[in-house]
């Protein structure tokens, strides 16, 4: 007879995070970063539909990286959960905290207590003041956990390197332009070799105070955000520049041939990966425990 | 009625929030908490007498609407009656549904307010979930569905008939849909009017329209017919230049939906005042 299999409660939460992880760390990274006016979300995405950026209520947003089913899941519940604490009581009455706690209570739940998998998401929800003092956002992990951001928070896969380079450049009320350069660039540097990020690679969206409208939140379109980054604004433009991209890097890297990106086809490919969750490569496990 | 919606307490997310499959707000709230829908109320046993809500719940009454070149306008009194009593002076009946349709609301005003927040809501809620807008006739078969609802509380007196004007985006033009208490939708053309002062209303602005309409001119022959409408019905208000309490008039353009601020419309509720008060009928348009 074959003895009953244990494990230790220790072994499965250190499976289990260790899986979520992995799976994270397969996705893009989203960048949240509190500028003058507001708080802006930048991230690699390609999809013009399938967004990682999305809209909650007036003041409130929500971004995410991970497994794209799961984080959808969460956003829709989000939104019900807004509109409906607006519906019952009134709309200053729908919060970021209470999103933050909320989403919180039911990503612990699912990691400590769920049969299934754990989520494979990590989220932002941010909400903007009248002032920028009011500014709050906060991360929520894959566990649970929730943190306050502090000026600029990245989500996903390549956080850690990209939030290095952040760390360089980051100031505090800066300019909706300074903030998004400085974010494509960080963005850009996730893998071995940079890679300068086109528009049409990028979904931004901006919670903006200075908005007449109770809803502050605004995508930024393609072109305008050509305009705000400085670069050549149509979409033939931003071929061009996708493959020019490609060629700087290809010379740099002699190995890789055959991609638009060769050093980021390394970690992630260049078509949209992240959110049809079909890629095989893993980036840097950051922080991810050594297995016993 | 004991409430499934127990969201409050546990802080987590029920399971009913993480079921994938509804856009709309209003069928999930079905699913979730009935008793918030106007719909999901029980109602008081047997058939009363319909005029007895009008006299223990306020009504609003005229609303008219314009449709002019590359826009719509929408307008309403601001008079609410209880039978013979004038409940309040300054009731707003028409509303912005979204960034580019309105919604004026006859009838029971505690019920009209409610349903116009659902709508409103249904509208926002789908368009975050989907990531796109409804289109124009979507939102006005979405509302066609939560009057049907109603129609119960209607046939005690409590009807609610709202009247829907939008910029439809893809043909750039307005467009007036109305109503019935059964839930019945009509579009209209040119123009419309719902309410107890309706037949006054809608008889001026069939003497006033004009295809070529401007938004001001829509403005002008909106403040007209509700004048005529006030004249002729006692559950519609005037204008009150004394307490500067002026119509609500709202346009909805490509550039989305403009309620006319209060001094635009003082200069052009006295410049109709004082033609009135020469004519007191108002313009006449040609016999033949």
């Amino acid at each position: 007879m074959t003895t009953p299999f244990y494990v230790s409660p220790e072994q499965i939460m250190k499976d289990r995070a260790e899986y979520a992880r992995k799976g994270i760390s397969r996705g893009r990274s989203v960048a949240v970063i509190f500028y003058d006016k507001g708080i802006v979300f930048v991230g690699e995405n390609p999809s013009r539909a399938l967004h990682k950026i999305s809209e909650i209520y007036d003041r409130l947003a929500f971004a995410a990286a991970g497994r794209y089913n799961e984080y959808e899941q969460l956003r829709i519940a989000g939104v019900r959960h807004a509109d409906m604490r607006g519906y019952v009581y009134d709309r200053r009455d729908v919060t970021g905290r209470a999103l933050a706690n909320t989403y919180a209570q039911a990503l612990g739940t699912m990691f400590s207590e769920g049969a299934g998998k754990p989520y494979e998401v990590e989220l932002a929800v941010a909400e903007v003041g009248e002032a920028a003092a009011d500014d709050q956002g906060y991360r929520i992990t894959f566990d649970g956990q929730v943190t306050d951001i502090r000026g600029f928070q990245v989500l996903g896969g390549a956080a850690d390197a990209v939030t290095q380079v952040l760390e360089s450049s980051y100031e505090e009320n800066a300019a909706l332009e300074t903030v998004l350069n400085a974010a494509v660039d960080a963005l850009g540097r996730d893998g071995t070799e940079p890679r300068t990020l086109a528009p049409n690679q990028l979904e931004v969206a901006v919670l903006e105070r200075t908005r007449t409208q109770a809803r502050k939140f605004r995508r930024i379109s393609e072109n305008a955000l050509a305009r705000l980054l400085g670069v050549a604004g149509d979409s033939a433009g931003e071929g061009e520049g996708d493959s020019e991209d490609g060629a700087k890097n290809g010379g740099g890297d002699a190995g890789q041939t055959g991609t638009t990106n060769p050093p980021a086809a390394k970690s992630v490919p260049a078509d949209d990966g992240d959110v049809l969750g079909a890629v095989d490569d893993i980036l840097g496990e950051d922080g991810t425990p050594e297995e016993s | 009625m004991e409430s499934n919606a127990d969201w409050g307490s546990r802080g987590g997310l029920p399971q009913a929030f993480l079921t994938p499959g509804i856009s709309s707000f209003s069928e999930f709230l079905k699913g979730f908490a009935p008793e918030y829908l106007p719909s999901g109320r029980p109602l008081p046993g047997g058939l009363g007498s319909a005029s007895a809500a009008g006299d223990i719940a306020p009504h609003g009454t005229t609303i008219v609407s314009i449709a002019f070149p590359g826009g719509v306008l929408l307008a309403g009194d601001r008079r609410a009656t209880m039978g013979n009593f004038i409940a309040q002076r300054d009731i707003e009946k028409v509303f912005p549904a979204d960034e580019f349709s309105a919604v004026g609301i006859a009838g029971s005003a505690g019920l009209a307010v409610e349903v116009v927040r659902l709508f409103q809501l249904e509208l926002e809620h789908y368009e975050k979930i989907e990531g796109v807008t409804l289109s124009t006739d979507g939102k006005a078969n979405r509302l066609a569905t939560m009057i049907r609802g109603n129609l119960a509380m209607a046939m005690q007196g409590l009807a609610v008939v709202p009247l829907f004007a939008g910029y439809d985006e893809e043909t750039g033009q307005g467009r007036i849909f109305s109503y019935d208490v059964t839930g019945g939708m009509y579009e209209e053309h040119d123009f419309y009017s719902v309410g107890s002062g309706s037949m006054f209303a809608r008889g001026a602005l069939k003497k006033l329209f004009r295809p070529d309409f401007t938004a001001e001119d829509a403005a002008v022959a909106a403040v007209q017919a509700l004048y005529d409408a006030a004249d002729d019905d006692s559950a519609t208000g005037g204008p009150d230049l004394f307490r500067k309490i002026f119509p609500v008039v709202a346009v909805v353009t490509e550039d989305g939906y403009r309620r006319l601020p209060d001094e635009e419309l003082s200069t052009l509720v006295e410049s109709i005042m004082d033609a009135r008060r020469v004519v007191p009928d108002g313009p006449r348009s040609p016999l033949r």
